[in-house]
């Protein structure tokens, strides 16, 4: 898979929430504060540039997850999930 | 760059080129030395950063063609003409030189043999790459899941891992593969000459009594089609997993 464009899965952001968070995230369930829509963050709608990355509901377009990134430092945007499920190591 | 200590978390590492491979006109394999290593398994992809000397950085995903059998990462990379990366990746990069890598990405998309089968591949061009690890994968093990892969193409010399595929499923008769081509063909050709549909499906794809795990991998068009056409065939969708690259991708 080649994924050089900026409209990408939810796969596409499993590299920078792999560096933040401990659990696999690309498996994680989000449901979307906007439009009730459940989902694996894998399946999602990825907008992807230097500056940040943006993952958004599949079923209404709203964010889901805002990562911005910074020298040293991400800023990073839940405001759009209302609930995340995460499958903890066995 | 850092290699941070934090359990758990991805961290970027650099990996070597050690060898290149041309697969088509305009897809090349690197083979990467990662002293420590990846530790993925089939279907998952990996980061890849490049910096520019004036410190902007460029970062895409890309699928491991190696299985988790083998020694070096492989990543194979098709060039797409308005790329940031790609270009680099198939045109510049020379062996001895080293990579940023953050990895193994994806929970989802992913097959061992222990899975079990009978296994379904839909590939869409370099779609074919996730699912070449887990055919590969499959004859590290000995694996006799029977196994069917429909892959299409635009053109015969376009088609990615065209030799390899011959020779592991010359040596295998539980794998089956199929080809179209979209474009062009040549004056022999007895595969397919269309786009991937549900006829077509329906012809390759196995009796969905049989319950098969479909991977399907390719531009978003093809998934979509392809992943419906399954369902309407009587497949379970929750047995078919799909993994799409953006409309940039082209549509084979």
């Amino acid at each position: 898979m080649t994924t050089d464009d900026h409209h990408l899965d939810g796969n596409a952001a499993g590299g920078v929430l792999g560096q933040i968070f401990a659990f696999e995230m690309t498996t994680a369930e989000v449901i979307c504060a906007h439009c009730d829509a459940v989902g694996p963050i894998g399946a999602a709608v990825v907008y992807a540039t230097a500056m940040g990355t943006i993952v958004r509901c599949r079923g209404c377009g709203e964010a889901l997850i805002r990562i911005a990134h910074g020298p040293q430092r991400y800023w990073v945007d839940f405001s759009g999930t209302r609930l995340l499920q995460l499958a903890a190591a066995e | 760059m850092e290699r941070t200590a934090l359990p758990g978390r991805l961290a970027w590492q650099l990996g070597r080129v050690v060898d290149i491979v041309d697969e088509t006109p305009r897809c090349r394999s690197l083979i990467l030395d990662v002293p420590d290593g990846i530790g993925h398994t089939a279907g998952q992809h990996v980061d890849v950063r490049l910096t520019a000397a004036d410190g902007y950085q460029a970062q895409r995903s890309y699928s491991i063609a190696s299985p988790p059998e083998d020694q070096h990462l492989v990543l194979t990379v098709e060039r797409l003409d308005d790329g940031e990366v790609s270009p680099y990746l198939t045109e510049v990069l020379r062996e001895g030189d080293q990579l940023e890598l953050r990895g193994p990405i994806g929970g989802y998309f992913t097959w061992r043999v222990a899975d079990g089968g009978p296994l379904l591949l839909v590939a869409g061009g370099s779609g074919i790459v996730p699912l070449m690890a887990m055919l590969r994968h499959r004859a590290a093990q000995h694996s006799t899941v029977p196994t069917r892969l429909l892959h299409s193409s635009r053109a015969f010399d376009a088609i990615i891992y065209r030799q390899a595929l011959e020779q592991l499923a010359a040596a295998d008769p539980t794998l089956m593969v199929a080809h179209t081509l979209t474009r062009r063909q040549p004056a022999d050709w007895a595969g397919y000459t269309r786009r991937i549909d549900r006829a077509m499906l329906a012809d390759v794809a196995g009796a969905p009594s049989e319950q098969p795990q479909a991977f399907v991998c390719g531009p978003t068009a093809l998934v979509e089609t392809v992943a419906s056409a399954l369902v309407e065939l009587g497949h379970d969708p929750v047995r078919v997993k799909t993994e799409r690259f953006g409309a940039s991708g082209g549509t084979p």
